[in-house]
């Protein structure tokens, strides 16, 4: 496919330069359209991946990526959409297969999909309360009650530790040399441990 | 006195509605044989007919994408080990290579060789557990015993080879940890005239077997269109009648060298899925002699890549270039550039997908872990209901899934 095919039908597209495939970023309201010009014009018949991105710093905040790949010519397309208000349009319509794929981008990151025609949790339960995969939610977890009550009840827990110290070798981001390699948690040690 | 009471089946049929009773919801798994781990399928059934089903998901997660964003790319690689935990070295492999795209980083030939001869042989051992296991399920067990054997020698080459038998963590960025080991290849010869008898004898046990073709044939159809709209890949794609693999049309470590067949099915049926992945461990085992025939000789890693591949120990503990090196590297992680790649490898299950965001550094921004096994489950709330109850088992044995890979 020549990228100026949906440039030129598409004037709002943006092209992205990229190193492996053609890369668009497409408004959340010619989404729905390009997914199905792509699937039923160009023959990117298959949704290869369709996951959520959290970027802190940018407005939008988050973003969903998807991969689409057309099976008769072995060729991908990558389209960047940026959710608007963390709203994104599902396009579970047009491929059957991105329903599991927008519940876990949602259940991860927050990202809502607009006409989702089953917009659960999926990794996590359904009353857990936050979204893991965001920037600010810390390695080690954040201590939940558990979601069976009567369980809760019996073994006197109503939360349940986290099975690691801070987790395993971590980085804040910066160079790795300029601190030991270790739990970063340093008030949650062997001798002192939590509560 | 004698009581005689005459159903006809006319009348059963004329009350049915009167007759009808209330549908029971039934919870399948999370720990239930046929659901190989931890899979929970909700059931609604109307007597022994399944009405709907809504799989219940995420008891294995153990959020491998989030560790990921805080450790540094090589530190990654046994995380890799335990997604699709059958096939730990061709998990290794397509990871490796999708961070590679990124750096840009060509390889020596003897490393994609090595990689092509551990995927193969991934390929191998997760078919053969996966057959045995779909059998069992179907009740021959037999076949079990048979395929695994196979399996537990395979094991013992991987043992030689990187030093563990299940969790491998063979490769690093640009590169293998190490060599292959001195006549390993002659073994890996043997082992091919082995598994072929097996397959031979699998195949008599099972391919004509009635019990088998009563269970599997002509149960949960997939129709071409409905396996491209789920977005089914690897041998559950082929077997519906795409003729889409990886390693033809998109090849990747030099694949396209070798020459294999792609078996395609037609009906998209359970049966079809199991001759589907019965043909590919034939041709599996064709592309493992060819690569042992063909092995060539030089590095196992990229040499040139002095910020991403660790030097040969030899030289850091005598050259002062290379201890620096090799510090930089094990403190900071291997240096890929910014950028973004989305790299997928035909994997045992089907395509196995990395998508790495990269803002330079030794630790990703953000990385995403497309499991095909997480597809092939997603597709269940289509294809299981108006089946009986007892198909299920045939169903997820014929998709072939593993939960660490579904699950992250």
């Amino acid at each position: 496919m020549e990228s100026t095919v949906l440039t030129q039908r598409f004037p709002a597209l943006k092209l992205l330069a990229s190193t492996d495939m053609a890369t668009f970023e497409v408004p959340t309201t010619d989404l729905l359209a390009v997914v199905q010009f792509l699937r039923d014009q160009e023959g990117f018949d298959l949704l290869a991946d369709l996951c959520g991105i959290d970027w802190p710093e940018r407005q939008p905040r988050f973003g969903v990526v998807i991969h689409l790949l057309n099976t008769q010519k072995a060729q991908y397309v990558r389209l960047h959409v940026p959710a608007v208000n963390d709203s994104v349009p599902s396009i579970a319509a047009l491929h059957p297969g991105a329903n599991w794929h927008e519940r876990e981008a949602y259940d991860m990151f927050g990202i809502q999909f607009a006409g989702h025609p089953d917009p659960r949790r999926i990794l996590m339960w359904d009353s857990y309360p936050y979204h893991p995969l965001r920037k600010e939610f810390p390695l080690a977890g954040i201590e939940v009650p558990l979601p069976a009550a009567d369980v809760a009840e019996v073994t006197g827990q109503g939360v349940e530790p986290a099975p690691m110290m801070g987790g395993p070798f971590v980085s804040d981001g910066g160079k790795m040399s300029e601190g030991e390699p270790s739990g970063r948690d340093q008030s949650w040690t062997e001798k002192h441990p939590k509560r | 006195m004698k009581i005689t009471k005459e159903i006809s089946l006319g009348d059963v049929a004329a009350r049915a509605e009167e007759l009808r009773g209330e549908n029971m919801t039934l919870n399948m798994g999370p720990s239930h044989p046929a659901t190989h781990g931890v899979l929970r399928l909700s059931l609604e059934l109307d007597g022994d007919k399944v009405v709907k089903c809504d799989p219940v998901i995420g008891y294995l997660h153990r959020g491998d994408e989030k560790i990921a964003e805080n450790m540094t790319y090589n530190q990654f690689v046994p995380y890799t080990d335990r997604l699709d935990y059958l096939a730990p070295l061709a998990n290794n492999v397509a990871y490796a290579i999708a961070v590679e795209k990124l750096a840009n980083l060509k390889l020596p030939a003897r490393a994609e060789a090595i990689r092509v001869l551990c995927c193969e042989m991934a390929r191998v051992s997760s078919h053969l557990l996966g057959l045995g296991v779909y059998a069992m399920d179907t009740g021959a067990w037999t076949v079990f015993m048979y395929t695994f054997n196979e399996r537990e020698k395979l094991y013992s080459l991987f043992e030689e080879l990187t030093g563990a038998r299940f969790t491998t963590s063979y490769t690093r960025i640009g590169g293998v940890t190490r060599d292959l080991p001195e006549g390993w290849l002659a073994k890996v010869s043997a082992f091919c005239d082995g598994v072929e008898r097996t397959i031979d004898e699998v195949d008599k046990l099972l391919t004509r077997n009635g019990i088998f073709l009563e269970r599997t044939e002509g149960i949960a159809p997939i129709s071409k269109e409905l396996a491209l709209a789920y977005g089914l890949t690897g041998p559950n794609l082929r077997a519906s009648g795409v003729p889409f693999d990886l390693r033809k049309d998109k090849p990747y470590s030099g694949y396209e060298q070798y020459e294999f067949d792609v078996p395609v099915g037609t009906k998209g049926d359970c049966f079809d899925r199991y001759l589907v992945r019965m043909e590919e461990l034939r041709q599996s085992v064709r592309i493992i002699r060819q690569v042992v025939k063909t092995m060539p000789g030089g590095l196992w890693y990229a040499d040139d890549a002095k910020k991403i591949f660790l030097p040969p120990k030899a030289k850091v503990l005598t050259k002062m270039e290379e201890l620096i090196q090799n510090f930089m590297l094990v403190t900071e992680g291997p240096q890929i550039p910014a950028g973004e790649v989305y790299f997928e490898a035909e994997n045992p299950k089907g395509a196995l997908g990395f998508y790495v965001v990269s803002n330079g550094g030794g630790v990703p921004y953000r990385l995403r872990i497309r499991g095909p096994s997480f597809v092939s489950l997603s597709i269940l709330p289509a294809i299981v209901p108006g089946n009986f109850l007892t198909d299920i088992a045939s169903i997820l044995g014929s998709l072939d899934f593993v939960m660490g890979e579904c699950d992250r």
